[in-house]
């Protein structure tokens, strides 16, 4: 069947819409140099001190939100699964909560109820702040991980693999750790990916903290810079765009899809 | 000159050609069987009497018209599809009436049309639920009943059953049977069950490589198949290798078993085939032919018990009757067993 | 948590764990620590004068000119942006799965809006001014080439149509994402039957998909509602605190920049809560009702 003329149109509209902002970032930040295109602004960027700091902070509570969600989700996605299965749409609609209420009022709820006069000051020290943040980045991926993992569980045998496992004397921790992790790996990780992708870009939480994570640094630059906040923006999306690559390369190589493709 | 006639169809996609010089005629009130194995073209030359695929060459007439270049929806034909679709967000009821409604038939006519459509199906207290509601069996009668409703030229079902379960695909295919033949309403079915087209055809059509292989009733189809194909696919055959002894007169041997097949032959070896219930244990009456074998095997499959012999060296199988108080014959016991030389079928 | 005599309370028996809600205790903790309590933290807060006592007044005081203005330009952008990030959606997810476009674009165009609709914040607002602000590439090449200036036609990045345009760079490919599925749900089966018993394409889509596909629509309109409705960064980070929207009032609020009444605070985002929790409310509730025909 020959492709139809408005599916053409409408596919070009929104192809200009999408790719002339992407163009545009890009060709921006290559003007930093007056009368010639130039790395200058990525130059600028990269030699900043406090860009290296700042990312690299987004980048390890990118990686301890990942760890941290994955301990809290994989057990419990499990557990509902093996044990409770009829709790499964109560744990579905708590971990699409954070869906539902704005990230700044749960950080504003954070800000009044663990201040330094409260029965749990974490933000009273760094320490506990970082803490609190990165709690705030595993509360914002809840959806995104919760569902991956339990995607991942519906396509193996959950029961018959841990009365497997418990035949053959297993306990739980070897149980969740060897036999459960290893098969919901891969969607694991393409709840982790996205994390990664959410958590390294993400402004609200981390201003409000006052945490010197890279979504703040961003704003700071484009509120006093001109050329460079572009060359971030294309950085950011080549981040992003490398993060869902590789989720989506995760989600394809589940054994659900595998099945359903062959 | 017949109701439905398919003339010199063609469908190639791309390179492929799917269907080659398909002819068929068929006459108003016909249940015809398309029947073949997957790929065989089958739904293909469905699809081209809906509408669905425009054929590369050839012509459909229904009726006294040529149709050939008319949308699906000016066909006036009546489909039923392998599954789930009823329209799932319409009730019963609604998805019945759904061809009266886009004609423009009015309530009360629609209600009426709706209802009777529905008894005829055994659904009649069915009309306020929605499709997930019913059972497969059900829904297919749905199905059923929303094709009809319109007063269709022709019905087409396309492998209706194979998305049931076996006890209800044998209930429903006699239902529709039965209904077809009420309505006298003229029907092409397609499956790949040959026991579903055997039960339920006035012919069958038997497809292969996007061809008609023999085109019959239902006992010729199996008792006199017209090449290897249509009888090794309908139902089981013994294929055997015989070497033609005497030409002029027709005879054959089979590892020493002289057979008469009554026309002339070349001389050579011929393939042979015998349907298992051709053959019988032990001798009967108007058997010609008989030679003792070792039993190499034994199924038991309720009333019938299939067994493994050798025939002049070559295996074969043969169904036998399983009678009360008659022991079934043992593995490595040496019988005698029986088959009229008529049951014999040359293979081209 | 009360056992009842069904499998896995039989399981959990038989393998010698009576405790097995422990398992469940981890999150549950967290979930309250960190979801739950901050939330109801800031409900209750809404009705609470600041020592203590059972109030009103702070909802009554979100009833003032500035306030008022906030949500209602916040609501007609969330509005704005849902539908049109729905329509456009549509049309894109259509193009790809029903307009016969190569095969081969299907694989890009979800990749990309995965990609794009993670792409929110500080650095979509900074594609945005690069591209439409003042020096952008799109208003640079359109007044030299074509003699067109944008923002003497009364154009702005930093207007309601500013952001919803800027917000629909994450919209629209939320809806494909979620619409895409959908309309690959319509079986075939579907439109066959509809056009042998008659229907032309447009009684198909009235009386058949668009049916089938409401709950969907809707659900995920309501989902767009909320993601534009809570969405700072964007904002923030294109227009500073000039644009008063309910979420960059909260922002500047609990920064102390602007208002002083901590109370009221809580009563602005109380209001964010009921808005999104509204919108998903019926988008959990429409959902429900796709679930149920796809049985």
């Amino acid at each position: 069947m020959k492709p139809k003329l408005w599916s053409w149109l409408v596919f070009l509209i929104g192809f200009a819409y999408f790719a002339l902002p992407l163009i545009g970032t890009l060709e921006f930040s290559l003007r930093k140099r007056r009368g010639e295109y130039s790395l200058d602004a990525y130059a600028w960027v990269f030699e900043d001190p406090q860009f290296r700091e700042t990312f690299g902070y987004s980048v390890v509570m990118a990686l301890l939100t990942i760890v941290f969600g994955m301990l809290l989700v994989v057990p419990t996605a499990y557990w509902v699964r093996l044990k409770y299965p009829r709790l499964r749409p109560l744990f579905e609609f708590i971990t699409l909560l954070p869906l539902v209420i704005p990230p700044i009022v749960i950080v504003f709820g954070y800000i009044r109820l663990y201040n330094t006069s409260s029965f749990l000051p974490m933000t009273g020290t760094t320490f506990g702040t970082n803490m609190l943040l990165m709690f705030g980045y595993v509360t914002l991926s809840l959806p995104y991980m919760y569902r991956a993992v339990d995607t991942g569980l519906r396509t193996i045998d959950v029961r018959t693999l841990t009365e497997a496992a418990q035949s053959l004397g297993a306990g739980w921790v070897t149980i969740i750790g060897r036999i459960i992790l290893p098969n919901v790996l891969i969607a694991v990780m393409s709840g982790a990916f996205v994390t990664f992708a959410i958590v390294i870009g993400e402004f609200v939480l981390a201003a409000l903290l006052n945490r010197p994570a890279f979504g703040p640094y961003m704003q700071l630059i484009g509120a006093n810079r001109a050329y460079e906040p572009a060359a971030l923006a294309v950085i950011a999306f080549a981040i992003t765009w490398f993060c869902i690559g590789l989720m989506q390369l995760a989600s394809r190589m589940t054994p659900q899809s595998r099945a359903k493709r062959s | 000159m017949s109701f439905l006639s398919l003339d010199q169809l063609r469908k190639s996609f791309g390179a492929t050609q799917v269907v080659k010089n398909f002819n068929l005629d068929i006459e108003q009130g016909e249940f015809v069987s398309l029947l073949g194995p997957s790929g065989c073209g089958k739904t293909t030359v469905l699809r081209m009497i809906a509408g669905f695929e425009s054929p590369s060459h050839g012509v459909i007439r229904i009726g006294d018209a040529d149709v050939t270049a008319r949308r699906p929806n000016q066909r006036n034909v009546g489909m039923v599809f392998q599954a789930y679709a009823l329209f799932p967000n319409l009730t019963v009821a609604q998805n019945v009436a759904f061809g009266l409604k886009v004609k423009g038939v009015g309530k009360a006519q629609s209600a009426a049309r709706v209802a009777e459509m529905l008894s005829l199906v055994g659904l009649g207290d069915f009309g306020k639920r929605y499709p997930f509601q019913l059972s497969g069996g059900q829904q297919q009668r749905v199905a059923l009943a929303r094709a009809l409703a319109v007063q269709p030229q022709v019905l087409l079902l396309d492998e209706p059953l194979s998305a049931l379960d076996a006890k209800i695909r044998v209930s429903l295919r006699e239902e529709i049977r039965e209904i077809q033949q009420r309505l006298g309403i003229t029907t092409v079915f397609v499956t790949h069950d040959q026991e579903e087209a055997l039960s339920m055809s006035d012919r069958i059509v038997v497809m292969h490589g996007g061809m008609a292989q023999q085109i019959g009733a239902p006992h010729e189809i199996y008792s006199s198949p017209a090449n290897r194909f249509v009888a090794e696919f309908v139902g089981r055959l013994n294929v055997l290798d015989a070497e033609v002894t005497d030409a002029a007169q027709g005879h054959v041997s089979v590892g020493g078993i002289e057979i008469p097949t009554g026309r002339p032959l070349t001389p050579g070896t011929v393939p042979l085939a015998l349907r298992p219930e051709a053959i019988s244990l032990g001798p009967a009456p108007g058997h010609d032919i008989s030679f003792t074998g070792t039993v190499t095997e034994v199924q038991f499959l309720g009333s019938v018990i299939r067994v493994g012999t050798h025939m002049g060296g070559a295996p074969v199988l043969l169904d036998t009757f399983n009678r009360t108080g008659r022991r079934p014959p043992q593995l490595g016991e040496k019988l005698e067993f029986s088959f009229n030389s008529k049951g014999v079928i040359l293979l081209e | 948590m009360t056992v009842s005599p069904d499998t896995p309370a039989k399981q959990a028996r038989r393998t010698g764990l009576p405790l097995g809600w422990l398992g469940l205790l981890p999150f549950a903790l967290f979930a309250l620590l960190f979801l739950i309590l901050p939330t109801m933290n800031i409900v209750v807060g809404a009705f609470q004068t600041p020592d203590g006592s059972l109030t009103f007044q702070n909802i009554a005081n979100l009833f003032q000119p500035s306030i008022l203005s906030a949500y209602w330009i916040s609501i007609r952008i969330s509005f704005a942006t849902a539908l049109l990030g729905c329509v456009i959606g549509f049309g894109i997810a259509a193009a790809v799965t029903l307009g016969n476009l190569p095969a081969g674009l299907r694989g890009p165009v979800m990749t990309f809006s995965g990609v794009a609709s993670n792409f929110a914040g500080v650095p979509l607002s900074f594609a945005f001014i690069a591209t439409l602000g003042r020096l952008g590439l799109v208003t640079v090449l359109l007044r030299e080439w074509f003699g067109i200036n944008l923002y003497s036609l009364g154009f702005n990045l930093l207007s309601f149509w500013g952001l919803t345009l800027v917000y629909l760079f994450f919209q629209i490919p939320l809806m494909v994402l979620i619409v895409t599925p959908a309309l690959d749900g319509l079986r075939r089966e579907w439109r066959e039957a509809s056009d042998i018993l008659g229907a032309t394409g447009a009684q198909y889509w009235r009386m058949v998909a668009l049916p089938i596909l409401t709950p969907t629509l809707l659900g995920t309109f309501a989902l767009l509602f909320a993601n534009s409705f809570g969405a700072v960064a964007t904002a923030y980070a294109l227009t500073g605190s000039s644009l008063s929207i309910v979420p960059i009032v909260l922002f500047a609020q609990i920064r102390g920049d602007v208002l002083q009444d901590p109370h009221l605070g809580y009563a602005l985002a109380f209001g964010m809560i009921v808005v999104t929790g509204i919108a998903n409310g019926l988008y959990v509730w429409l959902r429900a009702k796709t679930e149920r025909w796809t049985v």
